[in-house]
């Protein structure tokens, strides 16, 4: 095998063997057929290294962080620093003018084939102004970057869906990417944050057979977000038992018992946590004995409460008590008009006497 | 609207609002019903054994001889999709964490594959019950309007609860959210419909017995 990747990947103590299984492992997550794992592994050997542009908007960095950083030893790190990563604020060592130079260098370069990563949300009231680089609004800079690149991926729940930026009561008009751009293949990758080896996979998948994967109707990629968490949960034989952790510190929590009465949101969540986990496989939310949050759905911020089991409701019950009243008093004030309507009917009764038939 | 912002809503406003109807409905209905009070029977009573209220409220229970054999599916698929329905509906430990949270009374539930189980029983008989009705003339003419609607709420909760469950046709969240509208609207329906039969049908058993053992007939 030839090219830059393979290349760099040698350099860095990667053997054949260990390559050829990483892409067989990427290839069987996303449901691929055996043969994918070898034209992904050709695939990806000689990429031409393509131009990814990476924006930041309305953000907290951890998304890079979960990246680039929690996955560095492994070979998702080295494949995501073997894409021509040409703008990110976080990692690259331009600033200023410089930084802006290399983005519309790059955006000119490669016109009509870079791939766009956007995490962060866009704000829109006051015109953009709540979020700006180098002056300018980022639902300016999201418009132009757009125009010319091949497809867009949007990292993370806050460029997917607006994330905690758009919670209730989103003071800065925050959207997510699919709300501004309409003309360009996007790809979710929601999550707070988002799954590494998810964006790997995209990134193999669109390297390998020159196209985005197969999408959800939210624009996530099916292969990994097709199950629920509670589906794929380790723990879930507790749930159909009814066996279920009351408190973090109980009996139950204690022996690994289902954690839905704690609020846990795997049931309405599309995830591969429980499949994939996090830091290497070591393990993942539900496993290290918190419930679900919900972080790659739509609004997970406003959805009821993180503690609050799902059959629980959401708000408590405020007209309940009134309408209770109501309803007492409004029978209460039928019955009284019944009794007045029997009253009058027997006081309106005539009695008829023999001489009343003989007549 | 997405569905999670669907379910957040009929988990929150939607069900204080049906929550609040049905009880206001029920209170209503049970203040009006026992307020109308009844004539004084000036007859002497008669004492007959096996005549009072209490027995009719059981004797009421149990099909009257030979009615079993004329009509089976009345009693069978009736008592089954009773006895299901109130098995899915305060043994299914879900079910019995929102009661707990509404109340603060709860009990242990049952394997989820049980009530599976008991769901598809209940179903089951509820469409033997519903194709009987379609098919025997002298029940079908004594059907109304309502009796295919009461009907359709009460089966659409089961039906939605059943498939968000099995992940059948749509995805679990939006699936979870019809069934929890379904409950609301049985919930706002039930208290102005014949379904309110839930909370009449032991004290109207009670005064019928109670008005025929005055006169010394075990009805």
């Amino acid at each position: 095998m030839k090219g830059p990747l393979i290349d760099t990947l040698v350099r860095q103590g990667v053997s054949r063997r260990t390559f050829m299984k990483y892409c067989a492992t990427l290839a069987s997550m996303m449901a691929l057929p055996p043969s994918a794992g070898l034209a992904m592994a050709e695939a990806m050997a000689s990429a031409r290294r393509p131009s990814v542009i990476w924006l930041p908007f309305q953000e907290c960095t951890g998304c890079t962080e979960s990246i680039t950083r929690s996955h560095s030893p492994t070979l998702e790190g080295m494949i995501f620093d073997l894409i021509s990563l040409d703008y990110q604020e976080t990692l690259m060592a331009a600033a200023g003018h410089q930084a802006e130079e290399a983005r519309h260098n790059a955006m000119k370069e490669n016109a009509g084939k870079y791939l766009l990563i956007v995490d962060g949300s866009i704000p829109l009231d006051l015109d953009g102004a709540y979020s700006c680089i180098g002056g300018r609004s980022n639902v300016d800079i999201l418009k132009e970057a757009a125009e010319g690149c091949a497809a867009i991926v949007a990292m993370g729940s806050c460029a997917s869906f607006g994330g905690i930026p758009k919670a209730n009561p989103n003071p800065t008009g925050a959207v997510s990417v699919s709300d501004v751009i309409k003309d360009k293949p996007i790809v979710n990758i929601p999550g707070c944050p988002p799954i590494p080896v998810v964006m790997t996979g995209v990134l193999a998948h669109y390297l390998t057979f020159g196209s985005l994967p197969e999408l959800d109707a939210k624009g996530r990629p099916k292969a990994f977000y097709g199950e629920t968490i509670h589906d794929r949960c380790y723990r879930r034989p507790f749930y159909d038992q009814g066996k279920f952790a009351k408190t973090f510190d109980d009996e139950g929590a204690r022996q690994g018992w289902c954690l839905f009465e704690l609020g846990c949101k795997g049931p309405v969540t599309y995830n591969a946590c429980a499949t994939t986990k996090w830091n290497g496989g070591t393990s993942w939310p539900v496993e290290s004995g918190h419930g679900c949050l919900g972080c790659s759905e739509p609004d997970f911020w406003d959805a009821g409460g993180f503690y609050k089991a799902l059959s629980m409701p959401a708000d408590p019950l405020k007209i309940a008590a009134a309408a209770a009243v109501a309803g007492a008093a409004v029978g209460v004030g039928l019955s009284f008009a019944n009794r007045a309507k029997k009253g009058a009917a027997k006081a309106a009764h005539e009695t008829t006497t023999l001489a009343d038939l003989e007549k | 609207m997405n569905e999670l912002q669907f379910l957040t809503w009929v988990r929150g406003p939607g069900l204080d609002i049906a929550v609040g109807i049905f009880l206001l409905g029920v209170l209503w209905r049970l203040f009006e019903i026992y307020s109308l009070g009844r004539r004084k029977d000036l007859s002497a009573p008669r004492h007959v054994s096996g005549a009072s209220g209490l027995h009719t409220v059981f004797r009421r229970s149990i099909p009257p001889p030979g009615m079993l054999k004329r009509s089976p599916v009345s009693y069978i698929g009736g008592y089954l999709f009773h006895i299901g329905l109130a098995i899915v509906v305060f043994l299914f430990a879900p079910h019995i964490l929102l009661i707990k949270n509404l109340t603060g009374l709860s009990w242990p539930g049952l394997p989820s594959q049980f009530i599976d189980l008991a769901a598809v029983v209940t179903m089951a008989a509820m469409l033997v019950v519903l194709v009987d009705r379609i098919n025997k003339p002298v029940k079908r003419f004594l059907s109304t309007f309502e009796d295919w609607f009461t009907w359709g709420v009460t089966f659409l909760p089961i039906l939605t609860g059943w498939m968000a469950v099995q992940h059948l046709l749509l995805p679990y969240t939006t699936m979870l959210a019809l069934h929890i509208l379904s409950v609301e609207i049985l919930l706002i329906v039930l208290p102005f419909t014949k379904l309110f039969h839930a909370f009449t049908l032991f004290g109207s058993r009670w005064y019928n017995g109670k008005v025929n053992g005055h006169k010394g007939v075990p009805v």
